[in-house]
């Protein structure tokens, strides 16, 4: 029983909920505005970033080490999603020597 | 002090963001990705979770953010290659996500999250040799449990 981390007595829990909720819709809106492939992935890595630091801060805040134990988790599913996602992204790079996802809408036919 | 560090890594956190979101180079873009992910490590630290805190710079600033540079260098776009979307079209896009946040802000304004007790508050957890515990100890556990059951 160590002293308290003093962001967990001053700051309140609300506070860690809206900066996670401005980062993930930082993240959404990445995904709305760019055509880029590869931005549209990094979006995406911003958003797992947003519900991590959640887990992490309640976790903290109640003093349950499982919420930490579920961000490794996602972290590893993370890494291993960043691998097939950048290999099919180079895979329609070479297909339609472009990562623009506007010339994806051809996957409708 | 705390605070004010919690204050300062929070406003570079969403700097660093809206710059990836927003900056033009896909280069560019990596390296604010990097830095925001440097500004959420010390945001693990200052929650005292120290493995974590090893664990996002080592998988995600050292391996995943690599990766991208390295694709990002292999598929040697350009700024000016990107096609931008319509005007209108980004407009709304921002205005869904601004709509989304004032949702979301109000939803959340008056739950109550609770706090910490400070009778069993126990700062070690996020350590290593406790989430060693956690992690092989109860969840493997829970996991043998699954197998022998099928």
């Amino acid at each position: 029983m160590e002293e308290i981390p003093g962001v967990i007595r001053t700051i309140p829990l609300n506070h860690y909920i809206f900066f996670s909720t401005a980062l993930f819709v930082i993240g959404i809106v990445g995904v709305l505005v760019r055509r880029n492939a590869l931005i549209i992935f990094m979006s995406v890595e911003l958003m797992l970033n947003a519900v991590n630091l959640l887990l992490t801060a309640f976790s903290a805040y109640r003093s349950d080490a499982s919420g930490q134990v579920f961000v490794f988790f996602i972290m590893a599913v993370a890494a291993a999603e960043v691998s097939v996602g950048l290999a099919i992204i180079v895979m329609i790079y070479r297909n339609n020597r472009s990562v623009d996802i506007g010339i994806l809408n051809r996957l409708k036919w | 002090m705390a605070d004010k560090t919690f204050y300062f890594l929070t406003f570079l956190t969403l700097l660093f963001a809206l710059l990836v979101v927003f900056s033009k180079n896909p280069v560019y873009s990596v390296l604010y990705l990097i830095l925001t992910i440097f500004c959420l490590s010390g945001h693990y630290l200052l929650l005292n979770a120290q493995f974590l805190f090893a664990v996002n710079i080592i998988v995600y600033a050292g391996a995943i953010m690599v990766l991208f540079l390295f694709v990002i260098m292999f598929l040697n776009l350009r700024e000016d290659a990107e096609p931008q979307k319509s005007t209108a079209s980004k407009l709304a896009a921002v205005v869904a996500g601004g709509m989304l946040l004032v949702v979301m802000v109000a939803a959340l304004r008056r739950v109550d999250a609770g706090s910490y007790n400070p009778a069993t508050y126990n700062s070690q957890i996020g350590l290593v040799e406790n989430l060693g515990k956690v992690f092989l100890g109860t969840f493997c556990c829970r996991l043998n449990w699954l197998r022998s059951c099928s």
